[in-house]
């Protein structure tokens, strides 16, 4: 077996892989941060005294957990052409990253709220702080602080997730793979190269999250547990 | 506004019922608390001391009775449960500090969220409930780098932040070893030298009887005596000479 590879007649498309590798990182930084906001919502949602929004965001998880992401790609795009919604691929890419990665969030959030003692929020009441103020000041952070491991997994997923972006032509990492490779017909080499970048980019994300842990959880940094 | 003048009591419970499920807790507790009085609420495990406490501050919702809390009925459903907090501190026996803020924060928090207070008062407040509590080197210090005796005394300066009219202590020795025991009943004590109204669940007789201006012993859901410390001397129920008798007097 002969294998031959040609990585220089690829790598000399580098300004595509590193437009891609940009566009990656900016779809997965802006779904993340309104995926984690509209997670938490759901989570908090959840355990609304009102039955009927906690149903809906009961309602909102299951379905984003039981389909698949490529799915749920193109119910966005097709979506909101049919009521008239003119969004760039990038645009919908994010918004439908947002609503996978939200259930998913929303799910780990309520695994933290849960593990967050009785008495704590009991306390917390005794002071006779609202119902806001104990989830903004007791509950969000050792909740967030509780399941940061599997929350920043599930970010770095999604990053790796929304190469199945490429299907509706957003212009990221794997799109631009796939021309290139159809380019230079060098297909083994252009996704080799897209792995590494890949990887790149979990670690990226990866030091990201723990520099912000270090800013969310000064206690861990104080006492030297850092996550 | 003074809502309670100095003859009316700042807590009373008058036939107060509560259930678990078909388990009554409470079969008609009645006790008054007046102003800068320390009352000890005593009684076997099980025997709804706890409970009738936690009914003061409505953690617990009654089935029948009435209770006034500094002239609040807290029993009606429309009970304005921020405002009782405000007036009614409560200690529990896991301290409950909140575990990602320092001593500061955890003590500043509801007097800055709560009453609007600005951070400078709220630090200054902070430094005085410490030195109350004789904590003020630990300021800046986590819950978990602090002792059970050290939380739990952080844990009232907390309270005491809110200046609160009367102060509910619910069994806030029972996880402590003799030697931190000591150190919090210290500052319940001088509390009490200070004229803190307070309402006291514990298994310390030794202490209720040092302390406390009268006693209620509770069995099976029902007062069964209550009066000066001397009645811990002097039973005359049944119930509370065989309490009393089983050792659990000593001090």
């Amino acid at each position: 077996m002969n294998i031959e590879l040609d990585f220089p007649a690829v790598l000399e498309r580098w300004p595509n892989f590193l437009g891609g590798t940009i566009l990656t990182l900016e779809l997965a930084f802006l779904a993340t941060v309104s995926g984690a906001l509209l997670g938490t919502l759901a989570a908090v949602g959840r355990g609304a005294h009102s039955r009927l929004i906690a149903r809906i965001c009961k309602i909102y998880v299951e379905a984003i957990r039981n389909t698949p992401l490529l799915v749920q790609i193109f119910l966005v795009y097709f979506g909101l052409a049919s009521i008239g919604l003119k969004l760039s691929a990038f645009t919908v890419a994010v918004v439908a990253l947002t609503i996978n990665v939200g259930a998913y969030t929303a799910e780990i959030m309520r695994a933290g709220f849960e593990a967050i003692p009785r008495g704590q929020i009991e306390a917390a009441e005794g002071l006779a702080l609202t119902r806001f103020q104990i989830y903004w000041h007791i509950i969000l952070l050792p909740a967030v602080e509780k399941v940061y491991p599997a929350l920043t997994s599930q970010f770095v997923l999604l990053m790796l997730a929304s190469s199945v972006c490429s299907q509706i032509s957003a212009e990221e990492l794997t799109a631009v793979a796939n021309y290139v490779q159809s380019d230079t017909y060098r297909a083994f080499e252009t996704y080799i190269i897209v792995a590494v970048l890949y990887i790149l980019l979990s670690l990226v994300m990866r030091a990201g999250f723990w520099g912000l842990g270090l800013v969310l959880f000064p206690r861990r940094r104080r006492l030297g547990t850092a996550l | 506004m003074q809502q309670t003048s100095s003859s009316t009591p700042i807590v009373s419970l008058r036939d107060v019922q509560k259930s678990f499920g078909s388990l009554k807790v409470l079969d008609g507790v009645s006790f008054t608390v007046e102003r800068g009085e320390v009352l000890a609420i005593i009684g076997r495990s099980g025997s709804g001391k706890s409970t009738a406490l936690r009914c003061i501050d409505r953690f617990e919702k009654v089935d029948g009775g009435e209770i006034s809390v500094c002239g609040r009925r807290v029993d009606l459903p429309d009970v304005d449960l921020r405002a009782l907090r405000q007036d009614v501190g409560i200690v529990f026996q896991s301290y409950n500090l909140f575990p990602h803020l320092t001593i500061e924060q955890n003590i500043t928090l509801a007097p800055c969220s709560v009453k609007r207070m600005g951070l400078a008062e709220a630090k200054a407040l902070a430094h005085k409930v410490l030195a109350q509590v004789g904590l003020e080197e630990k300021i800046h210090a986590y819950p978990e780098q602090l002792s059970g005796g050290q939380q739990q005394r952080a844990a009232i300066a907390r309270s005491l932040a809110m200046q609160p009219k009367v102060m509910l202590f619910d069994e806030v020795t029972s996880a402590l070893d003799p030697e931190l025991t000591g150190e919090v009943l210290k500052v319940i004590e001088q509390l009490a030298a200070d004229g803190m109204t307070m309402v006291m669940v514990t298994h310390e007789m030794g202490f209720a009887r040092s302390i406390a201006d009268r006693i209620v012993f509770m069995h099976r859901g029902k007062v069964h005596e209550t009066g000066p410390a001397s009645i811990l001397t002097a039973p005359t129920t049944p119930e509370l000479v065989q309490f009393v008798g089983t050792g659990n007097l000593k001090s």
